[in-house]
Formats: structure tokens, sequence, C-alpha cells
């Protein structure tokens, strides 16, 4: 076998479509036996929240970025034409008419073909999410975990 | 002897194609053929630089109808 490719991905949009890219091109780079790492900061980390409401202790502040922001993949809006919500439920619609997978479908297939779901545990203190918000498989880090993966990465993006 | 193993991706958007390709692949052995047929008009781009990257020999393609057909053989 010839040495270990390694593909690392950087999620700090909190967009539905722009998330979708970063999973398929996760995804496919799995395919191509890369070592995939996504490493989620800011607004990329919603994507990683479980959708139902988790009782934590938190602080005013925290409390309300939990509650304005998105709670999990599904429910992120668009980055162009979201259109107060109205995007997402017609470009979800055209998808499945076409037999795209769906955002959390293509988590869940990341996380079944071993891509590393990394959040990064800075950001998450910042905007107010514990770790029993996130989804099981995720696994913790700051920029030094990123940067281990990303020096050693064939192709290296931040979405 | 190599054998010869179906994989349907017809109806798969991408990225499915070539994730069910490589799904099917681990499993064969060196020499052993994939027959794929897609739907998808990417796949063809996708399988045949999947198959060149991955060292497997892509030794024909054809297409039918809306069908795209790939006969991959593992390298």
């Amino acid at each position: 076998m010839t040495e270990q490719k390694k593909t690392t991905i950087v999620l700090f949009s909190g967009d539905y479509d722009k998330a979708m890219a970063a999973y398929i091109i996760a995804n496919g780079a799995a395919a191509y036996d890369h070592e995939v790492t996504i490493f989620h900061t800011f607004w990329g980390l919603n994507a990683l929240r479980k959708d139902e409401p988790i009782q934590s202790k938190k602080g005013i502040l925290e409390k309300l970025f939990g509650k304005m922001m998105p709670r999990g993949a599904d429910k992120m809006g668009l980055s162009q034409m979201n259109f107060a919500g109205m995007g997402p439920k017609m470009i979800k619609r055209v998808m499945k008419k076409h037999s795209a997978m769906s955002l959390p479908q293509l988590i869940d297939l990341a996380a079944e073909q071993d891509v590393k779901l990394i959040a990064c545990t800075m950001t998450m203190d910042l905007l107010g999410l514990g770790q029993e918000e996130l989804l099981d498989e995720v696994e913790y880090g700051g920029v030094a975990a990123y940067l281990g993966e990303a020096q050693e990465g064939r192709v290296n993006l931040f979405i | 002897m190599s054998t010869t193993t179906f994989l349907d991706a017809k109806g798969l958007a991408c990225p499915m194609p070539i994730v069910r390709a490589r799904k099917v692949m681990k499993e064969l052995q060196t020499g052993d053929i994939l027959e794929i047929h897609t739907t998808d008009k990417g796949s063809v781009a996708d399988l045949t630089a999947w198959a060149a990257s991955g060292g497997h020999d892509l030794k024909e393609k054809q297409q039918e109808a809306n069908v795209f057909k790939f006969w991959i053989q593992k390298g």
C-alpha cells in the first residue's frame, strides 16, 4: 500500500448548503481511502447538535445562544435564498426528487465511514455548547488537533 | 479465475456511487471485476477518477439509455 492520504476540512459555517458541500467532500474523500477529519468551529458546531432539547446548567447568555442557534443539522438555514426558512423547505423537496442525501444522512454516513468529527472546545465555550448537547461520535480538540492532521493533509479546506 | 460482482447504483446521487463502490471493492480479490450500473451523470467522471486513484483498471464503460455501466478490475 502507498502512504495513507489525508483530507481535513474546517467547517466554520452553520449554513445547511455549505455544510452539505463539506460533508459530500468528506464522504467522497473517505471513498478515496483518505483518512478524513472535519474540524467544527463556531457556527459549524451546530451541525453536530442533537435535535432534542438537553437540560444543562448554563448562564443567561449561553442559554440565549442555545435558543437562537439551530438545534441540529436539519434545522440549519441556507446561505442564499433562505427566505426565513422557506428556502430549506424547498431545497429539501428538490433534493428528495433527485435522491440527493440530506445533511443528517451525510453526517451519519461520514461517521459510518470513520470520518473523524472534531468539535473545537474553545468555540463550544463561547457559544455555550456542552458535550452532552453534541452527537456521541464527536471527538474534542483545539487548533493543534486540527494542525496535526492538516500538516499531513493532501486536501485541506475551510468552509 | 476472476469473478464479477454486480453493484446496482442506479438512482443514487453523488457521492453515493463511489461510496458504495469502495465498500464492495474492499471485499473483492485483486483481479476480480466489479460491474457497476449508475444513473448519476457525474458518476462517469467520478468512477473513472476513483478507479485510477485506487490503482484499479477501468476495463470498459457503456451507456444504455440513461444507464451508465462500468467494469472495473481490482488492482
